[in-house]
């Protein structure tokens, strides 16, 4: 790119021309830099008042350093409690939501069906509508059916949301891997006999895993993460966020910024954990064409 | 079971979908429609509901009543929409024709404010932006600012908070655009003695306007229905039209109002998307999309 810029000869140009040259060379770098930083300021603060040593309760002024918030994480009463149920709510949303995901992924990109395009608007809809009518909407039904043996506000409506939200995220992920496969894998397997079970467990699951994981660690964040959508339906379940939210006006204790550094690290460290193996599984998968070219080909 | 999958093919795909469309029918369709019939009620918590059609005044008192936050909402979102995409059109254009093999690097650092709570990096943003914060505090002590200046419980704070949260919803569809741009048509528009902004204005950015069509609905959608950063770093003259129905529904328990409320809303959401659609032709709304 930079060569064929390079190698037409424009020294002079209009000003304006200049200053695109200049712009392309050096300010778009710079500019990105700068970007970086404005992106990542914001958890650097979080991570950095971690360590703060608050006087009083506010946690928004800097007063020294201690790792006092990081050897007593749950000394804050509450915390640990909300910690617990945002993480079993996000580990079962993100099972239940992957599985029927994946199934619809697995509907729309290996068949052709009556009512396809109808499917792919009703799985975009839910992503395209506000947070908050999502969650405001669910909060109306639980309340018109709210004589409350059936569903009081609580842990299972917060679940039951959350799995309505995360389904058409991992549709759309798991279909943007299938996308990149032809159907032929599948049609091989079942020419030599194997059946749909076989050929699925075999063949199709090991090709969309990367896929599932992906959109399982989706799910996972969002679930953990959400606040609006929990808001309507928690009632007096207090998820991680719900617990930040309470504590922001009075300020929250630096052990919360201590479990968000903790998530936010996690979260990291397991996307190059899967970018690091979905690369040492590409070269493995071209090592093996390769070879499997070099020997059918005398 | 096999057998009988065998003998009827076309029932598969209707089996792989029933139980997740079931889910979501339940509890996406269902529920828009129960607030369809809430909206429509009259009474209080108190006295119980009924139901009437002569209840579409609920609408017009709730629109008159609540029309400053629709029109800050609107003015708010749409701000924060043409600051994402002047911040991200750049960043973007980076990535996608000058990342070389940085490029999943960088993609991934846009990504990453994202995998720390959406809450705490408002308030991390309600430390940065304070009256004697980390950013202002130092340039009131060297007297760059007067002492009175302040962002945080302003309009532009709470501006500024959205278009912060809502960027890689601009970013990221501009980058795929642009990425899909085949480069040799720029060079061949510069061979042809394009100035290279020439060739900017002709080539890649009319190519990349479907990113930017998807972007802008991806940021101006939620943008419009927040009310965690004119919250957490507004004043009570911010308040745009997702704290009422906040409001509305969780403290004063005023479920038909807050069920007009949030149908209003998303008919504003619609409208504005087919009026954009319109403007930019259908073609955009398809290309764009994921």
């Amino acid at each position: 790119m930079t060569a064929s810029t390079a190698h037409r000869e424009r020294p002079k140009g209009t000003l304006g021309e200049r200053f695109v040259r200049f712009w392309n060379r050096y300010l778009l770098f710079i500019y990105t830099g700068f970007a970086i930083v404005y992106l990542m300021a914001p958890v650097a603060i979080m991570a950095l008042f971690s360590f703060n040593d608050p006087a009083g309760k506010s946690n928004f002024v800097w007063q020294g350093f201690t790792i006092d918030a990081w050897l007593h994480i749950f000394s804050v009463p509450g915390l640990q409690s909300a910690v617990t149920i945002s993480i079993v709510i996000a580990l079962l949303s993100t099972i239940v939501a992957t599985i029927l995901g994946t199934l619809i992924a697995l509907a729309l990109a290996r068949h052709d069906f009556r009512g396809r395009s109808g499917t792919n608007l009703f799985i975009f809809l839910p992503m395209a509508t506000p947070e908050i009518v999502l969650g405001a909407s669910l909060l109306t039904l639980f309340v018109a059916i709210a004589a409350p043996p059936f569903f009081p506000l609580s842990a299972v409506t917060i679940l039951i949301a959350h799995i309505m939200f995360n389904i058409s995220f991992v549709v759309v992920t798991v279909r943007a891997r299938l996308a990149g496969f032809p159907t032929h894998l599948e049609e091989a397997a079942m020419d030599l006999g194997a059946n749909e079970l076989t050929t699925f467990r075999k063949v199709t699951f090991p090709l969309i895993l990367p896929g599932v994981m992906a959109a399982a660690l989706l799910a996972f964040s969002l679930s953990i993460d959400d606040f609006v959508i929990t808001n309507f339906t928690s009632g007096g379940t207090v998820t991680f966020p719900m617990f930040i939210y309470a504590k922001a006006r009075i300020g929250i204790p630096p052990q919360v910024n201590v479990v968000g550094t903790i998530i936010f690290l996690s979260a990291v460290g397991l996307v190059a954990l899967s970018t690091i193996m979905a690369r040492r599984r590409a070269m493995r998968d071209e090592a093996l064409a390769r070879r499997s070219l070099t020997t059918e080909t005398p | 079971m096999g057998g009988f999958l065998r003998r009827h093919k076309a029932i598969v795909p209707y089996l792989l979908l029933a139980p997740g469309l079931l889910w979501l029918a339940v509890f996406y369709i269902v529920p828009g429609i129960q607030m369809f019939l809430t909206s429509l009620w009259s009474g209080t918590l108190e006295t119980g509901y009924e139901f009437s059609l002569s209840n579409v005044t609920n609408y017009t008192e709730a629109l008159t009543r609540f029309w400053p936050q629709f029109s800050r909402s609107v003015l708010y979102g749409a701000a924060a929409t043409v600051l994402t995409f002047l911040i991200s059109y750049p960043l973007a254009y980076t990535i996608a024709f000058r990342g070389g093999r940085f490029k999943n690097l960088l993609l991934f650092l846009v990504v990453a404010p994202f995998f720390t709570s959406f809450l705490l990096r408002t308030i991390s943003w309600k430390i940065i932006l304070g009256d004697t914060g980390i950013l202002f505090g130092p340039l009131k002590d060297l007297g760059v600012l007067p002492d009175e200046f302040r962002v945080l419980a302003t309009p532009v704070a709470v501006v500024a908070g959205i278009t912060y949260n809502f960027l890689p919803f601009m970013t990221l569809p501009i980058y795929v655009s642009l990425e899909k741009i085949d480069k040799c048509l720029v060079e061949a528009a510069e061979d042809l003695f394009a100035t290279s902004f020439g060739a900017f204005r002709r080539i890649t950015l009319p190519l990349s306007l479907p990113g930017v069509f998807a972007g802008s609905l991806l940021t101006f959608i939620p943008a419009m229905g927040d009310y965690v950063n004119a919250e957490l770093l507004g004043n009570p003259q911010t308040t745009m039209i997702g704290n009422v129905i906040q409001n509305q529904f969780l403290n004063q328990n005023n479920y038909p109002t807050a069920s007009a409320l949030s149908f209003i809303l998303m008919a504003g959401i619609l409208v504005a998307v087919a009026v954009y659609a319109r403007l930019l032709g259908t073609d955009e709304l398809t290309a764009g999309g994921v």
